[in-house]
Protein backbone atom coordinates (compact mmCIF):
# COMPACT_ATOMS: atom_id res chain seq x y z
CA UNK A 1 0.00 0.00 0.00
CA UNK A 2 1.29 3.37 -0.96
CA UNK A 3 1.35 6.16 2.02
CA UNK A 4 -0.12 9.06 1.15
CA UNK A 5 0.76 12.53 2.93
CA UNK A 6 -1.92 15.16 4.11
CA UNK A 7 -2.28 18.01 6.26
CA UNK A 8 -5.47 17.61 8.63
CA UNK A 9 -6.00 21.17 10.51
CA UNK A 10 -2.33 22.26 9.94
CA UNK A 11 -1.16 18.80 11.13
CA UNK A 12 0.83 16.90 8.69
CA UNK A 13 0.16 13.47 8.80
CA UNK A 14 1.01 10.30 6.78
CA UNK A 15 -2.37 7.83 5.39
CA UNK A 16 -2.41 4.31 3.81
CA UNK A 17 -3.71 4.63 0.36
CA UNK A 18 -8.05 3.58 0.33
CA UNK A 19 -8.46 5.15 4.06
CA UNK A 20 -10.82 7.41 4.81
CA UNK A 21 -10.36 11.06 6.20
CA UNK A 22 -11.92 10.09 9.44
CA UNK A 23 -9.59 6.81 9.96
CA UNK A 24 -6.79 9.27 9.05
CA UNK A 25 -7.52 11.83 11.00
CA UNK A 26 -9.04 9.37 14.22
CA UNK A 27 -5.66 8.02 14.11
CA UNK A 28 -3.87 11.04 14.01
CA UNK A 29 -5.47 12.21 17.44
CA UNK A 30 -8.12 14.76 15.29
CA UNK A 31 -11.64 14.00 16.62
CA UNK A 32 -14.73 14.88 13.84
CA UNK A 33 -17.94 14.51 14.89
CA UNK A 34 -20.14 11.50 13.41
CA UNK A 35 -23.46 10.31 13.59
CA UNK A 36 -24.42 7.49 11.13
CA UNK A 37 -20.53 6.21 10.88
CA UNK A 38 -20.38 3.07 13.31
CA UNK A 39 -17.10 0.95 13.47
CA UNK A 40 -17.62 -2.50 11.68
CA UNK A 41 -20.11 -1.19 8.71
CA UNK A 42 -19.56 0.40 5.94
CA UNK A 43 -19.98 3.86 5.64
CA UNK A 44 -22.97 5.92 3.89
CA UNK A 45 -22.29 9.77 4.55
CA UNK A 46 -26.10 10.26 5.29
CA UNK A 47 -25.88 12.47 8.03
CA UNK A 48 -23.54 14.99 7.20
CA UNK A 49 -21.77 15.48 10.53
CA UNK A 50 -18.45 14.95 9.31
CA UNK A 51 -18.52 17.40 6.68
CA UNK A 52 -14.99 18.96 6.07
CA UNK A 53 -13.36 21.24 3.92
CA UNK A 54 -10.80 20.45 1.14
CA UNK A 55 -8.69 23.37 -0.27
CA UNK A 56 -9.76 24.15 -3.68
CA UNK A 57 -13.22 22.07 -3.58
CA UNK A 58 -16.10 24.84 -2.92
CA UNK A 59 -18.04 21.85 -1.77
CA UNK A 60 -18.22 20.12 1.97
CA UNK A 61 -17.41 16.78 1.55
CA UNK A 62 -18.29 13.58 4.52
CA UNK A 63 -15.19 12.61 6.05
CA UNK A 64 -16.33 8.94 6.59
CA UNK A 65 -16.24 8.48 2.88
CA UNK A 66 -13.48 10.57 1.96
CA UNK A 67 -10.30 8.88 0.62
CA UNK A 68 -7.31 10.18 1.31
CA UNK A 69 -4.91 11.69 -1.39
CA UNK A 70 -1.39 13.04 -1.92
CA UNK A 71 -1.26 16.76 -0.66
CA UNK A 72 -5.07 16.96 0.33
CA UNK A 73 -5.87 20.23 2.89
CA UNK A 74 -8.56 19.20 5.70
CA UNK A 75 -9.83 21.32 7.56
CA UNK A 76 -12.45 20.00 10.04
CA UNK A 77 -12.91 22.90 12.77
CA UNK A 78 -14.01 26.34 11.12
CA UNK A 79 -16.47 28.84 11.24
CA UNK A 80 -18.54 27.77 8.56
CA UNK A 81 -18.44 23.44 9.51
CA UNK A 82 -19.50 25.02 12.75
CA UNK A 83 -22.62 26.48 11.47
CA UNK A 84 -23.71 24.20 8.91
CA UNK A 85 -22.45 21.33 11.97
CA UNK A 86 -25.61 23.09 14.12
CA UNK A 87 -28.16 23.33 11.12
CA UNK A 88 -27.77 19.65 10.71
CA UNK A 89 -28.32 18.75 14.41
CA UNK A 90 -31.02 21.58 15.00
CA UNK A 91 -32.96 19.87 11.26
CA UNK A 92 -32.87 16.38 13.11
CA UNK A 93 -34.30 17.92 16.34
CA UNK A 94 -37.01 19.22 14.40
CA UNK A 95 -38.10 16.49 12.19
CA UNK A 96 -39.30 13.82 14.98
CA UNK A 97 -39.90 14.38 18.41
CA UNK A 98 -37.03 14.50 20.42
CA UNK A 99 -38.15 14.51 24.38
CA UNK A 100 -34.92 14.13 25.80
CA UNK A 101 -36.40 14.15 29.58
CA UNK A 102 -38.86 11.33 28.56
CA UNK A 103 -36.56 9.40 26.62
CA UNK A 104 -35.41 5.67 27.47
CA UNK A 105 -31.41 7.06 25.72
CA UNK A 106 -30.97 10.53 27.77
CA UNK A 107 -27.93 10.56 28.88
CA UNK A 108 -26.63 8.31 26.78
CA UNK A 109 -27.65 9.57 23.58
CA UNK A 110 -25.33 10.32 20.74
CA UNK A 111 -27.60 12.61 19.17
CA UNK A 112 -27.57 14.41 22.48
CA UNK A 113 -24.15 14.24 23.65
CA UNK A 114 -23.33 16.11 19.91
CA UNK A 115 -25.85 18.58 20.35
CA UNK A 116 -24.68 19.63 23.51
CA UNK A 117 -20.78 19.49 22.52
CA UNK A 118 -21.73 21.88 19.56
CA UNK A 119 -23.55 24.22 21.76
CA UNK A 120 -26.88 23.38 20.72
CA UNK A 121 -29.44 25.80 23.31
CA UNK A 122 -32.33 26.13 20.90
CA UNK A 123 -33.75 25.02 17.51
CA UNK A 124 -34.49 28.17 15.21
CA UNK A 125 -36.56 25.88 12.85
CA UNK A 126 -40.15 24.51 13.49
CA UNK A 127 -40.73 21.64 14.91
CA UNK A 128 -43.06 19.19 12.59
CA UNK A 129 -44.01 16.59 15.70
CA UNK A 130 -44.90 13.88 13.24
CA UNK A 131 -47.06 11.11 14.53
CA UNK A 132 -45.19 8.25 14.36
CA UNK A 133 -46.18 5.19 15.94
CA UNK A 134 -43.93 2.73 18.46
CA UNK A 135 -43.50 -1.05 17.71
CA UNK A 136 -43.41 -2.62 21.23
CA UNK A 137 -44.13 -6.47 19.26
CA UNK A 138 -40.89 -7.54 19.64
CA UNK A 139 -40.23 -10.23 22.62
CA UNK A 140 -37.41 -8.52 23.39
CA UNK A 141 -36.82 -5.44 22.03
CA UNK A 142 -38.59 -2.23 20.71
CA UNK A 143 -38.55 0.30 18.15
CA UNK A 144 -39.87 4.05 18.54
CA UNK A 145 -40.12 5.57 14.95
CA UNK A 146 -40.65 9.14 16.99
CA UNK A 147 -36.93 9.06 18.00
CA UNK A 148 -35.55 7.58 14.27
CA UNK A 149 -32.79 9.92 12.78
CA UNK A 150 -32.55 7.29 10.16
CA UNK A 151 -28.87 7.23 10.08
CA UNK A 152 -29.42 3.20 9.07
CA UNK A 153 -27.05 2.09 11.41
CA UNK A 154 -29.47 -0.76 12.04
CA UNK A 155 -30.22 -1.28 8.82
CA UNK A 156 -25.95 -1.54 8.12
CA UNK A 157 -25.63 -3.78 11.32
CA UNK A 158 -28.74 -6.17 10.48
CA UNK A 159 -27.40 -6.87 7.10
CA UNK A 160 -23.72 -6.87 7.59
CA UNK A 161 -22.70 -8.15 10.73
CA UNK A 162 -25.84 -10.27 11.60
CA UNK A 163 -27.00 -11.11 7.79
CA UNK A 164 -30.23 -11.41 8.44
CA UNK A 165 -31.07 -8.41 6.67
CA UNK A 166 -34.61 -8.12 8.52
CA UNK A 167 -34.65 -4.19 8.65
CA UNK A 168 -34.64 -1.74 6.10
CA UNK A 169 -35.97 1.23 5.27
CA UNK A 170 -39.27 2.26 3.23
CA UNK A 171 -40.45 5.57 1.25
CA UNK A 172 -38.34 8.10 0.93
CA UNK A 173 -37.68 11.55 2.30
CA UNK A 174 -39.50 12.75 5.50
CA UNK A 175 -42.15 9.77 4.76
CA UNK A 176 -38.95 7.16 5.19
CA UNK A 177 -39.29 4.66 8.03
CA UNK A 178 -37.51 1.74 8.97
CA UNK A 179 -39.38 -1.60 9.04
CA UNK A 180 -38.86 -5.18 9.54
CA UNK A 181 -39.56 -7.97 6.97
CA UNK A 182 -42.32 -6.65 4.98
CA UNK A 183 -43.25 -3.58 6.75
CA UNK A 184 -44.48 -6.23 9.24
CA UNK A 185 -44.62 -5.71 13.12
CA UNK A 186 -41.12 -7.19 14.12
CA UNK A 187 -42.46 -9.11 16.76
CA UNK A 188 -43.93 -11.30 13.46
CA UNK A 189 -40.75 -10.94 11.68
CA UNK A 190 -39.48 -14.61 10.35
CA UNK A 191 -36.05 -13.61 9.73
CA UNK A 192 -35.02 -11.41 12.88
CA UNK A 193 -32.75 -13.50 14.65
CA UNK A 194 -33.35 -11.50 18.12
CA UNK A 195 -29.65 -11.23 18.29
CA UNK A 196 -29.56 -7.59 19.58
CA UNK A 197 -27.38 -5.68 17.10
CA UNK A 198 -29.89 -2.97 16.06
CA UNK A 199 -30.52 -2.09 19.50
CA UNK A 200 -27.00 -1.88 20.31
CA UNK A 201 -25.99 0.42 16.88
CA UNK A 202 -28.73 3.29 17.20
CA UNK A 203 -27.65 6.34 18.68
CA UNK A 204 -30.82 7.47 19.87
CA UNK A 205 -33.41 5.59 21.58
CA UNK A 206 -35.04 4.45 18.77
CA UNK A 207 -34.45 1.08 19.32
CA UNK A 208 -34.31 -0.30 22.98
CA UNK A 209 -34.36 -3.05 24.93
CA UNK A 210 -37.72 -4.19 26.91
CA UNK A 211 -37.64 -4.39 30.69
CA UNK A 212 -34.77 -1.95 31.18
CA UNK A 213 -34.26 1.38 32.88
CA UNK A 214 -32.42 4.59 31.53
CA UNK A 215 -29.74 4.23 33.50
CA UNK A 216 -28.97 0.45 32.03
CA UNK A 217 -29.62 1.11 28.27
CA UNK A 218 -25.95 2.08 27.83
CA UNK A 219 -25.35 0.86 24.47
CA UNK A 220 -22.56 -1.91 24.35
CA UNK A 221 -20.98 -1.13 21.29
CA UNK A 222 -17.74 -2.82 22.13
CA UNK A 223 -19.59 -5.90 21.54
CA UNK A 224 -20.32 -4.71 18.18
CA UNK A 225 -16.89 -4.45 17.77
CA UNK A 226 -16.21 -7.94 19.21
CA UNK A 227 -18.03 -9.71 16.95
CA UNK A 228 -17.20 -7.91 13.47
CA UNK A 229 -13.53 -8.85 14.72
CA UNK A 230 -14.38 -12.09 15.50
CA UNK A 231 -16.09 -12.62 11.78
CA UNK A 232 -13.83 -10.57 9.53
CA UNK A 233 -10.42 -10.99 10.96
CA UNK A 234 -10.73 -13.72 13.13
CA UNK A 235 -9.47 -12.34 16.09
CA UNK A 236 -11.37 -13.06 19.62
CA UNK A 237 -9.75 -10.51 21.66
CA UNK A 238 -13.00 -9.08 23.95
CA UNK B 1 -29.22 1.97 0.48
CA UNK B 2 -25.85 0.71 -1.59
CA UNK B 3 -26.58 -2.09 -3.61
CA UNK B 4 -22.47 -3.75 -2.68
CA UNK B 5 -24.00 -6.16 0.02
CA UNK B 6 -23.44 -9.39 0.51
CA UNK B 7 -25.58 -11.92 -1.04
CA UNK B 8 -28.05 -13.35 1.95
CA UNK B 9 -29.95 -16.79 1.39
CA UNK B 10 -33.84 -15.99 2.56
CA UNK B 11 -35.50 -19.36 3.78
CA UNK B 12 -37.20 -21.33 1.06
CA UNK B 13 -40.37 -20.42 0.36
CA UNK B 14 -42.86 -22.99 2.80
CA UNK B 15 -45.85 -22.36 1.09
CA UNK B 16 -44.38 -25.09 -1.98
CA UNK B 17 -43.75 -22.39 -4.27
CA UNK B 18 -40.98 -24.30 -6.37
CA UNK B 19 -42.23 -23.35 -10.09
CA UNK B 20 -45.34 -20.72 -10.35
CA UNK B 21 -47.32 -19.88 -7.09
CA UNK B 22 -49.33 -21.92 -5.02
CA UNK B 23 -52.08 -19.98 -6.71
CA UNK B 24 -51.98 -21.53 -9.68
CA UNK B 25 -52.27 -17.69 -11.46
CA UNK B 26 -50.48 -18.08 -14.77
CA UNK B 27 -49.12 -14.36 -14.31
CA UNK B 28 -46.64 -15.51 -11.31
CA UNK B 29 -45.63 -18.04 -14.44
CA UNK B 30 -44.81 -15.04 -16.89
CA UNK B 31 -43.21 -13.41 -13.79
CA UNK B 32 -40.87 -16.06 -13.17
CA UNK B 33 -39.57 -16.54 -16.79
CA UNK B 34 -38.96 -13.06 -16.81
CA UNK B 35 -36.79 -13.28 -13.45
CA UNK B 36 -35.09 -16.29 -15.11
CA UNK B 37 -34.06 -13.90 -18.19
CA UNK B 38 -32.28 -12.10 -15.73
CA UNK B 39 -30.53 -15.23 -14.20
CA UNK B 40 -32.64 -14.27 -10.33
CA UNK B 41 -29.91 -11.97 -10.10
CA UNK B 42 -30.08 -9.18 -7.13
CA UNK B 43 -29.62 -6.15 -8.94
CA UNK B 44 -32.34 -7.38 -11.43
CA UNK B 45 -34.52 -6.27 -8.86
CA UNK B 46 -36.28 -2.87 -10.24
CA UNK B 47 -36.89 -4.80 -13.40
CA UNK B 48 -38.79 -7.48 -11.90
CA UNK B 49 -40.72 -5.50 -10.12
CA UNK B 50 -41.65 -3.71 -13.07
CA UNK B 51 -42.98 -6.59 -14.71
CA UNK B 52 -44.69 -7.38 -11.71
CA UNK B 53 -46.63 -4.25 -11.63
CA UNK B 54 -47.30 -4.47 -15.66
CA UNK B 55 -48.45 -7.88 -14.86
CA UNK B 56 -50.97 -7.37 -11.80
CA UNK B 57 -51.33 -3.54 -11.76
CA UNK B 58 -50.40 -3.07 -8.56
CA UNK B 59 -47.96 -4.85 -6.00
CA UNK B 60 -49.29 -6.58 -2.87
CA UNK B 61 -47.57 -8.65 -0.42
CA UNK B 62 -47.77 -11.38 -1.72
CA UNK B 63 -46.49 -10.51 -4.58
CA UNK B 64 -43.15 -8.43 -3.25
CA UNK B 65 -42.80 -11.51 -0.90
CA UNK B 66 -43.34 -14.30 -4.09
CA UNK B 67 -40.17 -11.84 -5.89
CA UNK B 68 -38.00 -11.85 -2.60
CA UNK B 69 -37.94 -15.08 -2.27
CA UNK B 70 -37.09 -16.31 -6.16
CA UNK B 71 -34.54 -13.88 -5.82
CA UNK B 72 -33.22 -14.29 -2.54
CA UNK B 73 -33.09 -10.84 -1.25
CA UNK B 74 -34.69 -10.16 2.10
CA UNK B 75 -38.22 -9.02 2.20
CA UNK B 76 -37.45 -5.68 3.59
CA UNK B 77 -35.22 -4.72 0.77
CA UNK B 78 -37.82 -5.43 -1.80
CA UNK B 79 -40.38 -3.41 0.35
CA UNK B 80 -37.55 -0.77 0.68
CA UNK B 81 -37.33 -0.44 -3.02
CA UNK B 82 -41.02 -0.87 -4.22
CA UNK B 83 -42.11 1.98 -1.61
CA UNK B 84 -38.70 4.33 -2.63
CA UNK B 85 -40.28 4.50 -6.31
CA UNK B 86 -43.26 6.40 -7.05
CA UNK B 87 -44.13 4.57 -9.78
CA UNK B 88 -44.67 1.35 -8.01
CA UNK B 89 -48.10 1.39 -6.37
CA UNK B 90 -48.69 -1.18 -3.35
CA UNK B 91 -52.05 -0.58 -3.83
CA UNK B 92 -55.02 -1.11 -6.70
CA UNK B 93 -55.55 1.15 -8.92
CA UNK B 94 -58.99 2.21 -10.69
CA UNK B 95 -60.18 1.61 -14.08
CA UNK B 96 -58.84 4.41 -15.30
CA UNK B 97 -55.68 6.45 -14.09
CA UNK B 98 -55.09 10.31 -14.23
CA UNK B 99 -51.34 10.86 -13.84
CA UNK B 100 -50.95 14.62 -13.40
CA UNK B 101 -47.44 15.58 -13.92
CA UNK B 102 -45.96 18.07 -11.57
CA UNK B 103 -42.01 18.05 -12.45
CA UNK B 104 -41.27 22.32 -12.08
CA UNK B 105 -42.24 22.84 -16.06
CA UNK B 106 -45.97 21.42 -15.93
CA UNK B 107 -45.78 23.00 -12.38
CA UNK B 108 -45.07 26.36 -13.62
CA UNK B 109 -47.41 25.78 -15.70
CA UNK B 110 -50.90 25.27 -13.33
CA UNK B 111 -50.51 21.56 -12.96
CA UNK B 112 -51.16 22.22 -9.23
CA UNK B 113 -54.54 23.83 -10.30
CA UNK B 114 -54.96 20.84 -12.33
CA UNK B 115 -54.26 18.59 -9.03
CA UNK B 116 -56.44 20.34 -6.97
CA UNK B 117 -59.74 20.83 -9.31
CA UNK B 118 -59.57 16.81 -10.01
CA UNK B 119 -59.33 16.42 -6.01
CA UNK B 120 -62.39 18.62 -4.97
CA UNK B 121 -64.23 16.70 -8.19
CA UNK B 122 -63.55 13.31 -6.96
CA UNK B 123 -63.20 14.36 -3.19
CA UNK B 124 -60.04 12.04 -3.25
CA UNK B 125 -55.99 13.35 -2.36
CA UNK B 126 -53.63 12.46 -5.11
CA UNK B 127 -52.32 8.74 -4.90
CA UNK B 128 -56.05 7.78 -3.96
CA UNK B 129 -58.71 5.64 -5.73
CA UNK B 130 -62.14 6.99 -5.96
CA UNK B 131 -64.60 4.40 -3.38
CA UNK B 132 -66.71 3.05 -6.70
CA UNK B 133 -62.83 1.61 -8.38
CA UNK B 134 -63.28 3.74 -11.06
CA UNK B 135 -60.75 6.33 -11.35
CA UNK B 136 -57.02 7.06 -9.31
CA UNK B 137 -55.45 9.93 -9.82
CA UNK B 138 -51.73 10.19 -9.40
CA UNK B 139 -48.70 12.77 -9.83
CA UNK B 140 -45.75 12.13 -11.20
CA UNK B 141 -42.09 14.51 -10.80
CA UNK B 142 -41.48 15.09 -14.80
CA UNK B 143 -42.42 12.90 -16.96
CA UNK B 144 -40.29 14.44 -19.32
CA UNK B 145 -42.82 16.21 -21.55
CA UNK B 146 -41.96 19.69 -20.51
CA UNK B 147 -42.59 20.98 -23.95
CA UNK B 148 -46.34 20.15 -23.61
CA UNK B 149 -46.48 21.65 -20.21
CA UNK B 150 -48.64 20.80 -18.27
CA UNK B 151 -49.15 17.24 -19.24
CA UNK B 152 -51.28 14.66 -17.94
CA UNK B 153 -51.71 10.87 -18.78
CA UNK B 154 -54.76 9.37 -19.23
CA UNK B 155 -54.60 5.39 -18.93
CA UNK B 156 -51.21 5.80 -20.42
CA UNK B 157 -51.98 8.44 -23.55
CA UNK B 158 -49.81 11.56 -22.72
CA UNK B 159 -52.06 14.55 -23.31
CA UNK B 160 -50.44 17.92 -23.57
CA UNK B 161 -51.04 21.82 -22.38
CA UNK B 162 -53.68 20.89 -19.81
CA UNK B 163 -56.53 22.66 -18.03
CA UNK B 164 -58.26 22.20 -14.96
CA UNK B 165 -61.29 22.45 -17.36
CA UNK B 166 -60.06 20.10 -19.76
CA UNK B 167 -59.09 17.41 -17.24
CA UNK B 168 -62.55 17.63 -15.46
CA UNK B 169 -64.18 17.01 -18.87
CA UNK B 170 -62.43 14.09 -19.44
CA UNK B 171 -62.52 12.70 -16.00
CA UNK B 172 -66.32 13.22 -15.99
CA UNK B 173 -66.16 10.86 -19.44
CA UNK B 174 -65.09 8.19 -16.93
CA UNK B 175 -67.26 8.61 -14.08
CA UNK B 176 -70.18 8.89 -16.01
CA UNK B 177 -69.24 6.18 -18.27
Amino acid sequence: MAAKTLTIDGKQITAEEGETILQAATEAGIKIPTLCHLEGVYDIGACRLCLVEVTGTPKLLPACTLKVAEGMEVSTDTERLRKYRRMTLELLFAERNHVCAVCVANGHCELQTLAYSQGLDHVRYEYTFPKWSVDNTHRLFGMDHNRCILCTRCVRSCWHIEGAGTKNVSGRGGKSRIITDLNQPWGDSESCTECGKCVMSCPTGALFKKGSTVGESVRDRDKLEFIVNAREKKQWNA
Amino acid sequence: MSSNSTPVETPPAKNGTQAGHASGDKRFKILEVHMKKHQFRHDALIEVLHKAQELFGYLEDDLLLFISHKLKLPPSRVYGVATFYHFFTLKPQGQHTCVVCMGTACYVKGADQVVEAVQNELKIKAGETTADNKVSLLTARCIGACGIAPAVVYDGTVTPRQTPASTLEKINQWVKS
